[in-house]
């Protein structure tokens, strides 16, 4: 077994309670490796997460490690990245933490480009309260709050990361996992709001719910629906349909948020204290 | 020597904060605290710290919180609306024991109510807003000086005690303009949070409380690697479902204050060496009962006044001598009667508690507390 990340785990915190079969792991594991390759030290770096089974992962990461309110870690990863620049800030959140609760605090985040990297553990529902749906579950799917399929549009949760003024904007899968890490990289590398897109499998959930009982089930799915973006651009609209892109969306130099607030201090004069 | 300066109570909880080491506020608009925000726009900046307009108050609450655990100094003001949307991470900052002061500058409600009239309709929120048992601290001043010097001691508070502090302002303080000098450096104490004792290898653990019951959290990015959670937790800082672990916590969390209550309860007291009745006030209103329980003094009515500065935790230990003392007590209150409630439970009966409420808007004039004085000695109806 490779053992070579076990630092970066809290030996004593495990085993994990997510589910046989749950993707959020995997999600976790991919963030340590980027971590690894982007030699972010253990002591400068801290995790926030929301509420949900995906923000447990904070629990677990041997860092200073935050577990906020539901749909509440943006603000709180922002309070700490004005505080003390110099940390890597880094949230973990979920479909519903991130877009129902807590969408209005990430879209300012967003807006505000603060220098943060918030990697969404998607897996299309309410995983912690028992398989509600979230603004995440695609059209047509059953939750056990929409047992007869979703009627809610659900967002696409990269867009909105663009258009609010995110500078840095990927999407990957628990299947990819190599390619998952590197998007996540990706992220430390930019300066300013870094937001990526993970899509993970909840067996228990949401598969067993819509006819993807089994953790390798999903695992397929995410295989055989997820389109590398090169690929997905030229691929024409009838053939997109149920299939959706991954890779680096957008990417772009904005000054980011502590940045300019260095600026602020020198014109109050505040630089000189 | 500082100047003399004209200034408004909302100004002087700003300079209050900056004096206390206050270095991050983020909060959102809404009157009649909006003043507070805008001077920390301007102060904050000059002497270094930082000032961010949030997109609402629950986002606001958690920006100061992140700051707090990442070693800064931390206040956030707000009014009804706002405070009320606060709620659910006041009770984050207590569980997890993360210092914080919120100023609440109360304005008449429910809901939108009457922004900008005054009130003191928030006592039992502040109090029992977030959901859950909570210990809480709530200071109320009355003049503009005392809103400075009980802003930096909220500070004080929430760095000592690792509890958030609501600063209970009214609009009659907030907006009120006075001559006030405003200390020099030092005049006040100001309290350093406490640092951990030992290393991570030597077995530090963030919840562990000291002798006074507070644990020495470890700030963010010092190496401690410590997990922070809303979950009750043991005092490694990680959840723990035990019964025991919980009711431990809980306990504790309620003892690190109730154990230093003598210090941290405030009051003033006027004329009760011969009293043999009182009125009861805390904030603004304290400033119309003291002229009028002057006037009923010169008719040769024998009323004293208490004056709370401090309203949780509450004074029972006082009322419970006052009421020993007296025959009735007058409590005069902006709203339709919250304080009453704790002063009737404090007095346990040794005398008449009589309420006098007002939820108009409008403020009382002297005449009417007066008159309700004389009412309280003829054993009438207020
Ligand atoms: C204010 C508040 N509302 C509701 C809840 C209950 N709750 C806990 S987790 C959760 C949903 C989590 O879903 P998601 O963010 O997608 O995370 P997942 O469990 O799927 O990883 C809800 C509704 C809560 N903890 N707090
Ligand atoms: S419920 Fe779903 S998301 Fe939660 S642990 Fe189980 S598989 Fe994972
Ligand atoms: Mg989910």
């Amino acid at each position: 077994m490779e053992r070579s990340f076990e630092k970066y785990f809290r030996q004593n915190r495990l085993p994990h309670l997510w589910c046989p079969g749950c993707g959020n792991g995997i999600a976790m594991k991919a963030i340590v490796m980027a971590i690894e390759k982007k030699g972010l030290s253990q002591d400068n770096t801290v995790i926030v997460s929301g509420i949900g089974c995906s923000s447990r992962a904070s629990g677990y990461m041997d860092f200073d490690t935050l577990h906020t309110a539901h749909g509440r870690a943006i603000p709180f990863a922002t309070g700490i990245k004005l505080a003390r620049p110099e940390l890597n800030v880094i949230v973990i959140t979920g479909d519903g933490d991130c877009t129902a609760i807590g969408g209005n605090l990430f879209i300012h985040a967003a807006r505000r480009n603060v220098d943060l990297t918030v990697v969404l553990f998607n897996n299309s529902i309410y995983g912690m309260t028992g398989g509600q749906a979230s603004p995440m579950t695609p059209y047509g799917k059953k939750a056990t709050t929409a047992p007869y399929g979703a009627i809610d549009r659900p967002f696409d949760v990269c867009q909105l990361a663009i258009a609010s003024g995110a500078t840095y904007v990927a999407r990957s899968t628990a299947f990819h996992v190599q390619h998952l890490t590197e998007m996540i990289a990706g992220g430390f590398d930019n300066q300013g709001f870094s937001f990526i897109e993970a899509v993970v499998q909840c067996p228990t959930a949401y598969g067993r719910k819509n006819k993807l009982p089994e953790p390798a089930d999903m695992m397929k799915w995410m295989r055989d629906q997820a389109i590398m973006k090169p690929a997905w651009d030229k691929l024409p609209a009838e053939k997109r349909e149920e299939k959706f892109p991954i890779g680096l969306f957008y990417s772009a130099q904005y000054e980011d948020y502590t940045t300019a607030y260095d600026e602020v201090i020198q014109r109050a004069g505040g630089d000189q204290k | 020597m500082n100047k003399a300066r004209l200034m408004q109570g909302n100004e002087a909880v700003a300079e209050g904060a900056i004096y206390a080491g206050v270095r991050f506020f983020a909060g959102y608009p809404i009157t009649p605290s909006t003043e507070i925000a805008e001077t920390m726009a301007k102060l904050l900046p000059q002497v270094g710290g930082k000032f961010v307009q949030m997109e609402d108050e629950i986002a606001s609450m958690g920006a100061i919180l992140g700051a707090s655990l990442a070693g800064q100094k931390v206040l956030d003001a707000t009014s009804g609306p706002g405070f009320s949307l606060k709620q659910e991470l006041i009770g984050y900052a207590a569980c997890a024991e993360i210092p914080a002061v919120l100023v609440d500058v109360q304005r008449v409600g429910p809901s939108t109510g009457q922004p900008t009239s005054p009130s003191q309709g928030d006592v039992m929120q502040a109090r029992w807003g977030t959901h859950g048992d909570h210990p809480v601290i709530a200071l109320a001043p009355w003049t503009v000086r005392e809103a400075f010097d009980a802003t930096v001691m909220a500070v004080n508070y929430a760095e000592r005690f690792r509890t958030p502090v609501i600063l209970l302002m009214d609009e009659i303080v907030g907006h009120l303009r006075e001559r006030v000098v405003l200390p020099e450096p030092g005049e006040l104490p100001v309290y350093a949070r406490r640092q951990p004792k030992c290393t991570r290898s030597e077995g530090y653990q963030p919840y562990t409380p000291e002798e006074d019951l507070v644990p020495n959290v470890a700030d963010f990015g010092e190496g401690y690697r410590i997990h922070v959670t809303g979950l009750i937790h043991d005092e490694t800082g990680f959840p723990s479902g035990s019964p025991s672990v919980t009711e431990k916590s809980i306990r504790r969390l309620h003892e690190k204050i109730s154990r230093a209550e003598d210090e941290i309860i405030h009051y003033d007291e006027f004329f009760l060496e011969d009293a043999d009745y009182a009125v009861v006030t805390f904030g603004g209103v304290s400033r119309t009962a003291y002229e009028a329980v002057q006037n009923a003094r010169r008719q040769g009515i024998k009323v004293g006044m208490v004056r709370l500065m401090t309203i949780w935790p509450f004074a029972d230990k006082m009322i419970a001598r006052l009421a020993k003392q007296v025959q009735g007590i007058l409590v005069p209150e902006l709203n339709y009667g919250q304080l009453v409630g704790e002063i009737e439970r404090a007095a346990a009966g040794q005398c008449p508690v009589k309420l006098l409420a007002k939820y108009n808007t409008e403020i009382f004039t002297p005449t009417e507390i007066e008159t309700a004085i004389k009412n309280l000695c003829a054993g009438g109806r207020i």
